[in-house]
């Protein structure tokens, strides 16, 4: 029932047995890859403390085997994707013409004669309620696969970096057990069969990133981080709930006997398919993006993940930056029948995600520019990447999008582990005050670094440089130039890409000026980490080099066509659970183009920091970090600008102010300042004219008749609230007497009526 | 009032051996459940209340299974005669200040409660008696416990997951509430 | 047997459940006679239960105790914290609220 159609027709084929039978295993089995970590974790929590070495030596151990298990679970998915190139691009049709059934068990009741889908479905009931059956199980694709090996792999090196950079913590086991644990909880999300189980581990992994910001919960700052990363997930994740909920009953409703569906692929197929309503499909995604949102940081939403830098640096080298984040990316890559219907992306309109992907790309770029905390420069520019890649994905450029999830998770985290090992010599993070020509005493640290950020610039050929280049293509705004757009013109997202590439070149040359050269402006004598830092160091930067060159664009010359976009054509599913997307034609013009702005991102600032703040420096005898006489210092403009950006744009404001603040202070302010202006002037008013007029009457009538009236009823309140009082005795058997008294008076008046 | 109800029973006390069994072994039941519980909530020690409770929770499975609902009396004797009483002496042993003779309420305060009882026992007794001229119980076998199980794993399964919750969110508070820090 | 019976034992348990609620000075008693309240509306579902030859009842039944099992937990708790704080748990000495 829930094996593989296509695996089964593998054997029945008779093509080349071992790693094919051995790989049909392991994609059946990929639970394998998540119940690793999960184990460690346990293993830890129980026995860490009595291990030699703190338990780290079981996470880095399980986890270095799920990353081995997933190595050859990639190999076997190419092997499987492969292998299956000339069959399935009939049954895709095929099915697309039926009706998008993708699951394994409908197949099975012969619902869809050919398995439409490459991906290995491999499900398990877990409960049955009446007539809906919750399963588990997993859905295993290329993007899945694609995940498996980042988070296994970041996760490894993180493991093995931490045990330096955490060494001698008094959580040191705790540590590491969490880190099992989110790895196990990451896993099991991106291997997820259906969304209930997407729902579970994704909030598994916003509770293990709140323990692990909190961390060091003793500082009030970090405590105070990890709330607000953990309420501002919430909020996202009402988005989550509501939309699955919306999702589980539209697919009901297409699905004749079926009271409703968590299945992925079921509802991406039957989305694609035009067989679930636009609204519901429309709202469920709204929904789903307010969680894409808080998760990955995107506009609005994003506020936590700078503060989230509290953490440790490894946990924000996994998780803010490499896996945890891009959980939103990932969830919309994988609802994206859904959102690609919903949000009608291949209709060429501006939609939301595009929008809300352009916006946040641009501000958490000019963000990135105001920091002192090298960390919170790196956590604006991970906003702005993410916000990158959701535009991609709002464009339609799903391959651009995964594939620049996969090239940012190898440099960022590159990037932040390089950080950490400049902080950890220095004990700060400040740039401003406590770096500064690190590059003598740390060459490692800094030709990582350097590597990392010329990847995250996006100078070819290193990673960033591909994967960028081909978002920019994928919004299909150059059109103009020769190349063609894939679903239709953004150009404005073009533009705001490449903004943002000449913003990310800046600001990042601004870090490394900051951080490596000039003087050194802390205290003590840093000097370079140990090798179980920079080794994960080099692995990273060594990726950062090389890992672009896995998609190199079609029609790239001296290549062979067999090594040209191997990273889409193994990633991007081909299933009916997957949208018809159309892919942009690379264009020569667009990568120069791009190139240009990106060098000309670097000279502004190089320029800038290397030759006018050098020679001021010089002047100065110290080692300066800006111009004494700066832009923000002449013109009020600036500064205005400067500090809007340092205020983060007021956005923390806003939320703790004027919204959380709002139920206690501001709004009753407010309302006072309406009572006492508005109201009571009026009242005035009228009391003033009531009391001339009331003058005239007094002596008349009022005097003898009415007063005596009033009097007497006032006396008589004033008596009744005396009396009254007695009942508000405090104590709490006195308020369930008159309770159960009036309870029984009223049903005893009840009997009688009725 | 009990021998109100007895009156009713007494009623059909002559159609049959098992009716007449029946009906004395609720009216000693009855009979001894009204004196421990008046003797609960008016007795000084709180041991004693405790204890009298036990009598009174016995009662209450023993009319459980005069009524045929057998696995209800065996939980109702499982979970409060052997969990909630003992519960409730650890919470008198932790209050040790309170062990022993408690000294009774003002009597204004237990005139005021009297009267609240009397008119509570009026009004249902009296809603009672009007709803349900004499219905008879009348079970020719006792229920079955399988299906109770059944019932509850099938229309019964959302109630109770949420009661499951609730006893995770209870023992939850009732550490956050009562622990030391 | 008559469904009476055991609807008026059940009334009878409840108004003094009642009364020990509203006059005992003990935290702990006041619990007890909830206890007692609680127990007579279960004899109340399992008789109805047993004239409508269901398990409805019975089922509520056993939900109500299992919420009494959560309700004795946190109310000795909240008796316990009471006790911990003032040194007494007398109902009548807690009156923060008088107005």
């Amino acid at each position: 029932m829930t094996d593989l159609l296509t695996l089964a027709a593998t054997t029945a084929t008779g093509l080349p047995l071992g790693i094919t039978e051995g790989g049909a295993w392991l994609l059946r089995n990929a639970w394998l890859i998540p119940a690793l970590p999960a184990l460690s974790f346990v293993g830890i929590l129980f026995f860490g403390k009595r291990m030699p070495r703190g338990g780290s030596e079981l996470g880095i151990a399980l986890v270095g085997i799920a990353f081995v298990l997933s190595l050859l679970t990639a190999a076997a998915w190419i092997d499987h994707r492969d292998n299956f190139e000339g069959e399935e691009v009939h049954r895709a049709v095929a099915v697309a013409e039926g009706h998008g059934d993708a699951s394994g068990e409908h197949a099975d009741e012969g619902h869809a004669p050919g398995h439409p889908s490459l991906a290995v479905h491999n499900t398990i009931t877990w409960f049955e309620l009446n007539d809906v059956t919750f399963t588990v199980g997993t859905l295993v694709d290329g993007p899945a696969v694609m995940m498996l090996v980042v988070v296994t792999l970041v996760s490894l090196l993180v493991h093995v970096y931490s045990t330096e950079y955490v060494a001698g913590d008094r959580r040191y086991t705790h540590f590491f057990a969490f880190l099992s644990l989110f790895s196990a909880s990451m896993l099991l999300l991106v291997v997820s069969e259906n969304t209930l189980q997407l729902l579970v581990s994704w909030e598994l992994v916003g509770v293990c990133s709140f323990v692990l910001i909190g961390h060091w919960w003793e500082e009030k700052p970090n405590s105070d981080a990890a709330l607000k990363a953990f309420l501002t997930n919430r909020v996202g994740d009402m988005g989550l709930i509501v939309g699955v909920t919306i999702l589980f009953f539209t697919v009901g409703s297409a699905l004749p006997g079926q009271f409703g569906s968590f299945s992925i692929a079921e509802t991406n197929a039957l989305a694609g398919a035009g067989r679930l309503s636009h609204t519901a499909l429309l709202v469920a995604s709204c929904c789903l993006m307010a969680a894409v949102m808080s998760k990955s940081g995107q506009f609005l939403l994003h506020t936590w993940l700078p503060d989230a830098m509290a953490g440790p640096t490894p946990v924000s080298a996994l998780i803010h930056a490499a896996t945890m984040v891009v959980a939103g990316v990932f969830m919309i890559a994988r609802m994206y029948g859904v959102f690609f219907e919903g949000f009608s992306i291949g209709g060429s309109s501006i939609n939301l995600m595009a929008l809300i992907g352009g916006i946040t790309t641009l501000i958490g770029a000019c963000l990135a520019f105001v920091q002192r905390d090298i960390k919170k420069v790196l956590a604006y520019s991970t906003i702005s990447q993410l916000g990158y890649m959701v535009m991609a994905l709002g464009v339609g450029a799903w391959t651009a999008a995964l594939f620049h999830l996969f090239t940012h998770a190898f440099f960022k985290a590159c990037l932040f582990l390089g950080s950490g090992s400049a902080a950890h010599a220095v004990h700060s993070f400040d740039m401003k005050s406590d770096m500064g020509g690190l590059r003598k005493a740390m060459p490692h640290t800094y030709r990582t670094f350097v590597i990392g950020s010329i990847a995250l610039a996006g100078l070819p050929p290193l990673a960033g440089f591909w994967s960028k280049d081909e978002i920019l293509v994928g919004t299909g705004g150059w059109g103009l130039f020769g190349g063609t757009g894939g679903n239709g013109a953004y150009t404005f997202m073009l533009i705001m890409g490449v903004i943002t590439a000449a913003l990310t070149a800046a600001y990042m040359t601004r870090c490394i000026y900051l951080t490596f050269f000039g003087e050194f402006r802390g205290h003590g004598n840093p000097h370079e980490s140990g090798p179980r830092i920079i080794v994960p160091l080099w692995i990273l930067a060594g990726l950062a080099i090389v890992a672009g060159l896995l998609n190199l664009p079609k029609g790239f010359p001296l290549v062979p066509e067999s090594l040209q976009e191997r990273f889409g054509h193994f990633v991007e599913p081909v299933a009916a659970y997957f949208p018809g997307i159309s892919h942009g034609t690379p264009s020569w013009s667009l990568a120069i183009a791009s190139t240009l702005v990106v060098l000309s991102g670097i000279g502004l600032a190089g320029w800038y920091y290397f030759i006018k703040v050098e020679a001021a420096s010089k002047a100065a005898g110290r080692s300066l970090t800006e111009l004494p006489d700066g832009l923000t210092t002449r013109y009020p403009l600036a500064k205005m600008g400067h500090t809007f950006l340092v205020q983060k744009y007021y956005l923390d404001h806003l939320y703790t102010d004027i919204i959380a603040g709002g139920t206690k202070g501001p709004v009753a302010a407010a309302a006072y300042k309406v009572d006492q202006d508005v109201i009571d002037g009026a009242v005035n008013a009228v009391g003033e004219n009531a009391v001339k007029a009331g003058n005239l009457v007094y002596h008349r009538f009022d005097q003898p008749v009415v007063d005596g009236l009033v009097n007497a009823s006032g006396r008589a309140s004033s008596g009744a609230g005396w009396e009254l009082r007695r009942i508000q005795t405090g104590k709490v058997q006195d308020y369930a007497a008159i309770l159960f008294a009036a309870a029984m008076v009223l049903a005893g008046i009840l009997i009688v009526i009725v | 009032m009990i021998a109100m109800a007895a009156l009713q029973g007494f009623d059909s006390l002559m159609s049959g051996d098992t009716v007449v069994a029946q009906n004395i072994a609720f009216g000693i039941l009855a009979v001894v459940m009204i004196v421990a519980a008046l003797r609960m909530v008016t007795t000084g020690n709180v041991v004693h209340a405790a204890l009298y409770l036990v009598i009174v929770l016995a009662g209450v499975a023993g009319i459980f299974i005069l009524l045929g609902a057998e696995f209800v009396g065996v939980t109702q004797v499982l979970v409060y005669i052997g969990a909630i009483v003992v519960l409730f002496l650890f919470g008198i042993m932790l209050t040790r200040g309170a062990l022993g003779e408690d000294e009774e309420a003002d009597t204004e305060k237990r005139r005021m409660a009297v009267l609240v009882g009397v008119l509570v026992l009026v009004v249902t007794g009296g809603a009672v008696l009007d709803s349900f001229g004499d219905a008879a119980v009348n079970r020719a076998a006792p229920s079955l416990t399988a299906e109770i199980g059944d019932t509850i794993f099938s229309q019964y399964i959302v109630p109770f997951e949420a009661v499951s919750v609730l006893l995770l969110a209870a023992l939850i508070g009732a550490i956050v509430v009562a622990r030391k820090d | 047997m008559l469904l009476n019976q055991f609807l008026l034992l059940a009334a009878a348990l409840f108004a003094i459940g009642v009364y020990g609620v509203l006059a005992r000075r003990n935290g702990v008693l006041v619990l007890m006679s909830i206890e007692l309240i609680l127990n007579s509306v279960n004899i109340n579902l399992v008789a109805f239960s047993a004239v409508s030859a269901t398990v409805g009842g019975e089922i509520f039944a056993l939900f109500i105790i299992a919420v009494a099992a959560a309700e004795v937990g946190v109310g000795l708790a909240m008796v316990l914290l009471l006790y911990r704080n003032r040194r007494s748990i007398d109902l009548t000495e807690i009156d923060q609220l008088r107005g």
